[in-house]
């Protein structure tokens, strides 16, 4: 065998890099049906068809997809900025949580006291100053005194778990059940309104919006300029006279009030309840449709799209098949490992030297 | 060369291995003409890894075998969340053409009722919710049993385990004291745990209980941690009503016999299971399928009973139990089907030292949790009659709650 080295690749031209792509996903696909048939004795191309029914099949299965897309890439808009700032934000699931837990807040409390278009301005405001505060928290802290946002992030995750677990029980119907339900089921007051064919159109819609704002904001705007200088080097963007301290409070404020506006969405717009769990593992997915995408807004809609139909497709292929979902999971680790390892290979490129008979042996 | 060569034939392996499995057999299809007509959908809050759930999907296939459908005439649905996701997962289903709809979750009735009002075509039945008899949706239904009078019998079970031990030596009759993990605060879970203990009582009259809440239906960590604090605490016998393997492996590591719920644990707990009570569902199911094959009205309301074999104790582990359990139980069992023994007969227990004469039950849900019906009747607490699901409240003396935080 021969040796090799790995270096950084110069450039790559686009079709080159597609074509990696494409190879990994077409491999990545061979592995799995290798491990379908292994595992299982199921027909791999059967698998597959139903992964695809599973997310496309009929158009309610379009609209759910539509709406766990906008969700996640709701999510993955707002760590955006502070990822390009390199300021770790993995508290997403935390800013969630807390924006929807001030949205439940509003309904329950202040329900059939308010004219509805009022209210749900209330859980707007809300909504978006609890996930604003949860996220300028330690944002704050790592600006004063430096701390780890990874680490403070990720705790106030939990700090957030903790108080919607107490809210839940403190709101229970019936006593003692340790859940919510569904929150004003008959007045509807507090539900965002259904705008166009789907009860979940309006969330689409509200976050292809926020999608192209976050895209010029990111891109044509001067205090984008400032992020993206900021995650460069702390250090020149000093020496231009950019205030780092309120770049970094302000951008965490903007990352933390949108996954609020994410929480609204979930608690508000589809379902109108809140639990620990109503966050599902967001904010930890989101951080992977950004890294995907590199962080450009447009490209998070197909990286979004990729891993919400692995999830639907996982879940049906469980369904007809009679699997567990974790075997679907395996699949979905199997196929996102190939293309996370596809960027490896289009960013650096392995170089084998020529075989020497002399020097056969290796360690 | 050689890699190369070994990545070929590395995709031609695959590729043929692709090829070979094709098409899988046909199976062969019972022609039932009447049966054909329905198609079945369940949803799951967990996978069978959850003895909850695998309690739900044993039911269902036993109930699939004896009424003759096939396979392709019922889909499982895993893993599905208390929220939107339950919703869907009920919209797809009818989607998908099923006529009758399953859900086993508590949590997950709202959002039943919620897909019951969109599809008025398709019978929706929840188990273990509260709603159905104050909904007034000709579609959507409740069901549970009376399982306190089956955790009544593995309470006997339990109490002769102690007397076993004290006879034995191993510890006073003042120290005979019973542990139970509990899930939340919540009615059925206090009518489980309190039955158990009334069943425990009838034959070991000096017997305490504690019990502690994890606040989840199924959290294995805070369940075995939960069994480990009470068997520190003194505890000589751990029962629980949480759905995990959490409480039963941790009293198989420290030696302190267990009696189940939802089945058997005695696979994985050998030498400390004693017995389980369990709600076999089965015949929920059939009596729900049947009644849409004859066009009748299926029941707002369905409480399994042991007559119906939806109130069940799986076989007693002689190596566990006491000498002579089975036979107790089955003379326990004669005595609540005939009716001469009932299991929250007010002579047998006292709230504050008082015997109870009056009890108003929460029976009809509401945010409030208003009072509404009287359940002391003839001597005894009317339990799941009012409605399926349990309602019994009180907490009587003998039993301990370490913590109420859920």
């Amino acid at each position: 065998m021969g040796n090799f080295h790995i270096s950084k690749r110069k450039t790559l031209a686009w079709y080159t890099a597609w074509a990696i792509r494409g190879c990994a996903i077409l491999l990545a696909l061979l592995v799995c049906a290798v491990v379908t048939t292994a595992l299982t004795g199921k027909d791999p191309i059967a698998v597959y068809k139903t992964m695809f029914s599973g997310a496309f099949g009929t158009t309610r299965k379009l609209w759910t997809l539509g709406q766990n897309i906008a969700i996640l890439l709701c999510v993955s808009l707002a760590v955006t900025p502070a990822f390009k700032m390199r300021f770790w934000n993995v508290g997403g699931e935390g800013q969630i949580l807390i924006g929807g837990l001030a949205t439940a807040a509003c309904m329950i409390l202040l329900g059939d006291k308010l004219p509805n278009w009022l209210l749900i301005l209330i859980m707007l405001l809300c909504a978006c100053g609890a996930g604003a505060v949860w996220g300028m928290i330690p944002a704050i802290f790592k600006a004063k005194w430096n701390t780890n946002e990874t680490l403070f992030t990720l705790m106030m995750n939990y700090v957030a778990t903790q108080l919607v677990a107490y809210f839940v029980i403190v709101w229970e119907v019936p006593k003692g059940a340790g859940k919510i339900g569904i929150i004003n089921q008959t007045t509807e007051s507090g539900w965002l309104p259904q705008v166009g064919p789907s009860k979940y159109f309006l969330n689409i819609l509200v976050v292809a919006v926020l999608t192209m704002l976050m895209y010029l904001y990111l891109s044509r705007s001067k205090q984008g300029y400032e992020i993206s200088v900021v995650g460069e080097s702390e250090r020149t963007a000093r020496y231009v006279g950019i205030k780092v301290s309120r770049v970094i409070v302000r951008t965490m404020a903007i990352s933390g009030a949108l996954c609020g506006l994410a929480g609204l969405l979930l608690v508000g717009g589809t379902d109108h309840t809140i639990t620990t769990t109503i966050a599902d593992g967001r904010g930890f997915t989101a951080v992977m449709v950004a890294w995907l995408a590199k962080f450009n807004p447009l490209s998070m809609v197909f990286t979004s799209f990729l891993l919400v139909f692995l999830d639907r497709g996982a879940s049906e292929i469980s369904t007809i098949f009679g699997l567990n979902h974790a075997f679907g999971d395996i699949l979905t680790g199997i196929i996102l490992f190939f293309i996370i390892g596809s960027e490896f290979f289009i960013t650096y490129e392995l170089k084998f030297r020529k075989h020497t008979k002399e020097v056969g042996s290796h360690v | 060369m050689k890699k190369i060569f070994a990545l070929i034939l590395a995709m031609v392996l695959c590729i043929g291995l692709l090829a070979a499995c094709g098409s899988n057999g046909d199976d062969a299809k019972t022609d039932n003409t009447a049966a054909k007509n329905v198609k079945l959908g369940f949803i799951f809050l967990h996978d069978e890894n959850s003895t909850y759930d695998l309690n739900f999907m044993n039911a269902a296939k036993e109930a699939i075998a004896a009424l003759g459908l096939t396979e392709d005439q019922c889909l499982f649905r895993t893993n599905i969340p208390e929220g939107q996701e339950c919703y869907n997962a009920a919209a797809e289903l009818a989607d998908a053409g099923c006529n009758i709809i399953f859900a086993d979750s508590f949590g997950h009735e709202d959002y039943i009722i919620q897909a019951a009002k969109e599809f008025p075509d398709v019978q929706f039945c929840h188990a273990t919710g509260t709603r159905a008899h104050t909904e007034g949706l000709k579609n959507f239904h409740n069901a549970f049993a009376a399982i306190y009078e089956g955790r009544y019998l593995a309470g006997v079970a339990a109490g002769l385990k102690l007397n076993e031990m004290i006879a034995n030596g191993e510890f006073t009759a003042d120290e005979a004291k019973m542990g139970y993990v509990g899930a939340y605060t919540y009615a059925e879970v206090v009518s489980g745990y309190t039955s158990f203990y009334l069943g425990a009582k009838s034959v070991c009259p000096s017997v305490t209980m504690e019990v502690t809440f994890t606040g989840s239906w199924y959290d294995e960590t805070a369940e075995k941690e939960g069994a480990n604090k009470l068997i520190q605490n003194g505890c000589k016998l751990i029962s629980q009503h949480a759905d995990s393997m959490g409480a039963p492996t941790a009293c198989e590591t420290a030696g302190i016999p267990n009696v189940s719920y939802n089945g058997s644990t005695v696979s994985a707990c050998p030498n400390t299971f004693i017995v389980s009570s369990r709600i076999n569902w089965a015949p929920y199911y059939e009596y729900v399928v049947n009644c849409v094959l004859n066009g009748e009205e299926i029941a707002a309301d369905w409480t399994g009973t042991i007559a119906t074999g939806s109130v069940v104790l799986t076989d007693v582990n002689e190596k566990a139990a006491a000498a002579g359990t089975a036979d107790k139980i089955a003379e326990v069992t004669k005595a609540l089907e005939d009716g001469s023994l009932h299991v929250f007969d007010t002579s047998t227990f006292t709230v504050e030292g008082k015997p109870v004469t009056s009890f108003m039950a929460d029976v009809d849900t509401d945010a409030a949790y208003t009072p509404d019906t009287e359940a002391v009747k003839d001597g005894y607490i009317h339990e799941s009659e009012y409605r399926s699901a349990p309602y019994f409240t009180l907490q009587i003396d003998g039993i301990t709650l370490l913590d109420t935080a859920y």
